[in-house]
Parts: C-alpha cells; sequence; structure tokens
C-alpha cells in the first residue's frame, strides 16, 4: 500500500515536470510579442532591447526553461508583465473563490446524481427511468456557457431569485454551483444506477430481505453504502472536468477566481500568468486522480494494488 | 425454401436489427439527419444569406428583431436572419465534429495500439506522454493553442484533435496490450505472420467495436468543445458562422433578446445529445460483455 502511494507520488512529480515543459514550450512559440505590449507602441528599439533583457526574454530557449524551473521550485511563478505583480500572489487572492465554486458544485452533482441514479435504479425499466437517464443525457450534452447564460435569463433576469452574477454571499454562489455541477451529475447518476443495479443483484440483499429486514432498511443500511462508495471515490476525477469549466463559468457569472485570471491573462497575452494558471490547474489534477485511486482502494479493498 | 428462412430466423440478430430496437437510438439519427439536411440544404431552406446585414432587420430603434413571421427565429445584433446563421453554422459544427474527431480517433488509435503492441521503451514512451496530456485541462491547453495559431477553422480541429486523442489511446492501449496476449496472435506469429499483419489483420478487426463507440461518443466531445472555443472567441472566427461564436457575438444583449442564445443553444445541445445517445446504444449493442444490462 505505502510503496504503491510512493511510486504515484514520483510518477505525479515527473508528470508536472512534463507539464511544466510542455506549458513553456508552448508559450515560447507563441507570436504574439510580450514586450511589444509592456512598451506600448511608440517604444524606440533601445526601450524593446532594455525590456527584453530584463525579462531574460533574449536568453536561448534551454537557459530561460532552467531559470524558469529554478524558481518555481521555489514557489516563484514569476511576475504578470502587465499587473507587476507576483503570479503567485495572483493565484493564491483568487484561489479561495474557485475552490469555493467547485465544492459548491461537488455538493451540486452529488445530490443530483446520487438521487437520480438510485430512483432510476430502483424504478428500473419504467418510464421514471427513462426519463431520468434522458435528462442524464442532456446533461452531459449541454455546454457549460448555454446552461449558464440560461440559468442567469430565468433564475435572475426574470424571476429575481438570485443577483445577476457577482460575488460575496451565499446567493451568488447557487447559479454558478449548479452550471458546474450539472455535466458531473449527468456522469454521476449514470454511474450510481449501475452501481445500485449491481450491489441489488447480490446475494447478501436477497439474504437481507430474507431475514425479514423492511426494503427501507434494506435500502439505507445495505444497498446504498455499497453503491454510494466507488461513486464518491470517484470525486478526484472531476477535477480534471472543474478546471476548464471554471474558465467557462467564472466569465460568464463574473466569479472572481483563477479561471477568470486565466481568461483575461490569455486576452492580454499575459504569459506568467497563463502559465500558472496551467501549473496550478495540472497540480490540481494531479492530486486528483491520486486521491481517486487512494479512494478507490478503500473504498473497495478487493481492488489488487499493481 | 422454409429451410434457408428458418435459418436466417436463428442467425443473431445483427448490429443494426439490435440498433433499431432502441427508441433513443432512433430518436438520436434522426436528429443527426436532421442536422446533416439541415447543413447540406441550407442554401434551399432559407432566402437570406447567413453574412447579409440586413436593413429590415433591426428594429427603428438598431436592435434585434424578435422571431416572427419574416425571420423565424429573429435577428442578430447586426440584423442577420438567426435561423439562416444557425444553419449554416450547422456546417462548421459538423465538418469540425467529424475531421476534429477523426484525426483524433486516428492519432489515439496509433498510440493506443502501437503502445499496446509493442510495448516496451516505445510504449512506456507513449503512455507516460498519454499520461501527461491527460494532466492538462484539456479546455486551457485548447485556449493556449488557439491563441499561439491565429484560428481559422482547420486550425480549430486541429487544437480540438490533438488535445482530445487521449481517452481513445488509454481505452485502445489496455484492450490492445491484453489483445497481444491471447494464443491466437501467439498462433498467429508462429506461423510466421509479420507484425503489419498481426496488427491490420487481428488486432484492428478486433478493436473495430471500441473505435466505432469512442468514435461516436467522441464527435458530441467535439462539437461542445469547438462550441466552448468559438463562445470564448478563440475558436471559429465571425462571420463565419457556428453556434458557439453566434453566443459569443450576441452575449451582451442576451437579456433584451434571450433568443439569440437560446436558439443557438438548443442547436449544439441537440446535435451533441444525438451522438451521445447514439454511442451509449452502440456501446450497448456492440460490447459483448455488456449485453443483456439496460
Amino acid at each position: 500500500m505505502l510503496a504503491f502511494i510512493v511510486k504515484r507520488l514520483i510518477q505525479s512529480a515527473l508528470i508536472l515536470l512534463g507539464v511544466s515543459f510542455i506549458t513553456f514550450a508552448l508559450l515560447y512559440l507563441l507570436p504574439a510579442d510580450p514586450v511589444r505590449q509592456i512598451a506600448g507602441r511608440s517604444a524606440t528599439p533601445e526601450t524593446v532591447a532594455n525590456i527584453r533583457t530584463q525579462l531574460g526574454l533574449d536568453k536561448p530557449f534551454v537557459v530561460q526553461y532552467a531559470r524558469y524551473l529554478g524558481n518555481l521550485v521555489q514557489g516563484d511563478l514569476g511576475r504578470s508583465y502587465l499587473q507587476k505583480t507576483e503570479v503567485s500572489t495572483l493565484i493564491a487572492s483568487r484561489l479561495p473563490a474557485s475552490l469555493l465554486l467547485m465544492l459548491g458544485a461537488i455538493v451540486c452533482e452529488l445530490v443530483l446524481g446520487i438521487t437520480m441514479g438510485v430512483v432510476a435504479a430502483l424504478r428500473r425499466g419504467t418510464s421514471t427511468d427513462n426519463a431520468l437517464m434522458m435528462a442524464s443525457f442532456i446533461g452531459v450534452s449541454a455546454p457549460q456557457f448555454v446552461v449558464g447564460l440560461l440559468m442567469l435569463y430565468v433564475f435572475a433576469v426574470q424571476l429575481h431569485w438570485f443577483p445577476i452574477g457577482g460575488y460575496g454571499t451565499f446567493a451568488h454562489l447557487v447559479l454558478p454551483s449548479i452550471t458546474l455541477g450539472i455535466l458531473g451529475s449527468g456522469w454521476y447518476s449514470r454511474m450510481m444506477r449501475s452501481s445500485m443495479i449491481d450491489v441489488l443483484r447480490q446475494d447478501f440483499i436477497r439474504t437481507a430481505r430474507a431475514k425479514g429486514l423492511s426494503r427501507m432498511r434494506v435500502l439505507s443500511r445495505h444497498a446504498l453504502p455499497n453503491a454510494i462508495l466507488p461513486i464518491i471515490a470517484m470525486i478526484g476525477i472531476d477535477v480534471g472536468i472543474f478546471m476548464g469549466g471554471i474558465v467557462v463559468v467564472e466569465s460568464v457569472f463574473g466569479w472572481p477566481g483563477i479561471g477568470q485570471l486565466a481568461w483575461q491573462a490569455i486576452q492580454r497575452v499575459d504569459i506568467p500568468i497563463i502559465m500558472g494558471v496551467t501549473l496550478v490547474s495540472a497540480c490540481a489534477i494531479v492530486i486528483g486522480n491520486l486521491v481517486a485511486d487512494i479512494a478507490s482502494l478503500f473504498a473497495d479493498p478487493r481492488i489488487k494494488v499493481r | 425454401m422454409a429451410l434457408a428462412e428458418t435459418n436466417t430466423a436463428l442467425l443473431p440478430p445483427t448490429v443494426w436489427q439490435r440498433l433499431k430496437k432502441r427508441k433513443l437510438a432512433l430518436f438520436g439519427m434522426a436528429l443527426i439527419f436532421l442536422t446533416l439536411s439541415g447543413a447540406i440544404f441550407a442554401p434551399y431552406l432559407t432566402p437570406y444569406e447567413p453574412n447579409d446585414q440586413m436593413f429590415d432587420g433591426l428594429t427603428m430603434q438598431g436592435a434585434p428583431m424578435a422571431p416572427g413571421a419574416q425571420f423565424a427565429l429573429g435577428t442578430d445584433l447586426l440584423g442577420r436572419d438567426l435561423l439562416t446563421r444557425i444553419l449554416y453554422g450547422a456546417r462548421t459544427s459538423l465538418i469540425i465534429g467529424l475531421v476534429a474527431n477523426g484525426v483524433a480517433l486516428i492519432i489515439g488509435t496509433f498510440v493506443g495500439v502501437t503502445a499496446g503492441y509493442f510495448g516496451g521503451i516505445w510504449g512506456g514512451i507513449l503512455m507516460r506522454f498519454t499520461d501527461l496530456m491527460m494532466a492538462f485541462p484539456a479546455l486551457l491547453l485548447a485556449i493556449c493553442l488557439a491563441a499561439i495559431f491565429q484560428p481559422s477553422l482547420w486550425i480549430v480541429a486541429m487544437v480540438i484533435a490533438t488535445v482530445n486523442w487521449v481517452q481513445t489511446a488509454r481505452v485502445l492501449y489496455a484492450e490492445t496490450a491484453s489483445l497481444s496476449q491471447r494464443e491466437f496472435i501467439a498462433a498467429e506469429r508462429t506461423l510466421g505472420a509479420g507484425n503489419m499483419r498481426i496488427l491490420f489483420r487481428h488486432i484492428l478487426p478486433h478493436l473495430t467495436p471500441t473505435i466505432i463507440v469512442w468514435g461516436t461518443l467522441g464527435i458530441s466531445t467535439t462539437v461542445l468543445l469547438e462550441a466552448t472555443l468559438s463562445f470564448l472567441g478563440v475558436g471559429v472566427q465571425p462571420p463565419t458562422p457556428s453556434w458557439g461564436n453566434i453566443i459569443f457575438e450576441n452575449q451582451t444583449y442576451f437579456q433584451a433578446a434571450p433568443w439569440l442564445v437560446f436558439f443557438p443553444g438548443l442547436a449544439i445541445v441537440t446535435l451533441a445529445l444525438a451522438f451521445n445517445l447514439v454511442g451509449d446504444a452502440l456501446r450497448d449493442v456492440l460490447d459483448p460483455t455488456q449485453r443483456g444490462r439496460a
């Protein structure tokens, strides 16, 4: 078990090294020149050359990457070209908002997904089952910006139940969380349904019924816990879906998280910020996958450690 | 004659026979057919041009027109007919859906199958690279790529292909690795068959069902990714109509003119849903281990 975790940790570190290299290489190839952006249109060639030397952008690729990596290890993600602030500070100040949004989304997708999945499994083959599975298909087929804009229109513009975007109170959190969570709830409801159907088929469920337990008790004490565990273990994997989703959802709802930060940086070609957010996202995804792997070991001890 | 008839009746049902019993799959196929017809026959279905900024396409105050008799789905900010733009936008979505997904499928199959079959250092390098790609948030990577290359229809298709081959590669890698260990492959090799023959005559035919299923589901992912990129302004560029960039262009006006978000949004959901429904039914029908589990 410990050996497995150590091995996965080393793998994760190597993956992150690879991610940093690819991110750096991609942005090195970027045709838009950040120096021009900082210096402005009227700058003399000398000023441009000076800024280039200051930022170290005249050095060869390998030297630039080595310097970048050296700073990275010390937790230094570089400075934003335009905002003149440390990228790590910018990301740190934006991260809590994004984490809050993801937490809201996890709650939404679990509540929605598990409820739909359980009901569909219990009503298997009926029209309720069909309707719920159709709904889950629509959930995974709806792009988040469409869901977000429609939610805004119906619940904020027309019904005035929630504010039109922004950040601060619980009411601000509701619509973005649902928007970010709907995609996942589609997947979860399908997994929950098949997991529940598998469990209900097991011998111990029949035994529980046979020894005279009520249907409610069999469901709540025997079937549900067994069916839910493998689902919960997968939450870590959602991080990957969320990291793309927050760019869209945060820009639709004006939510001040790292997704919005990345989006603004892309429009202004602020390379250190883009690299920083991509790296932080990749870190989160790697950690999420690691947690999911370890969690599934605990959720189902029958899984053999390879 | 009677014997022949009995024999056909006893044959296991073909894929098509099993597929057409599933209402949801038929519904999905109907939606795909509808979108495809809309895209192909767009010039005959609408009297307007997609980029025609019509003088009578805006109200006296210069606002978009609501859906009505003259413009069935209303007009956009620039006075262009929304239905026309959605019909021509279907071309963008389908072209990108098919091309990007086709390229992703070829890359994924090549990486997964060769890594699984040859294994060793080659397989190790390919699969570590696949792991690396899995760690990237696909959307962020696609945004970075789209920002590096000036986005055109084909560049967007290639960007999507670059980030979308990973799942296919992983699934096919696992299947190929286990197939390669089977006796009939060893037997074939003993008989003197070369790698190419084994790969193309034995491995690939076994993988066809998986490739078809992932290929169909992948179109849905591709359509959604294209819409999202275009919505963020780094996908297909206006004036070329795409369902995503119609919403991008009109987003500021959506409170006053919600149809400008609703109809293109509905089109995206419909097409993505259609391929998901068909792909899911194909998975049930083609995968023997899933048979009987509705």
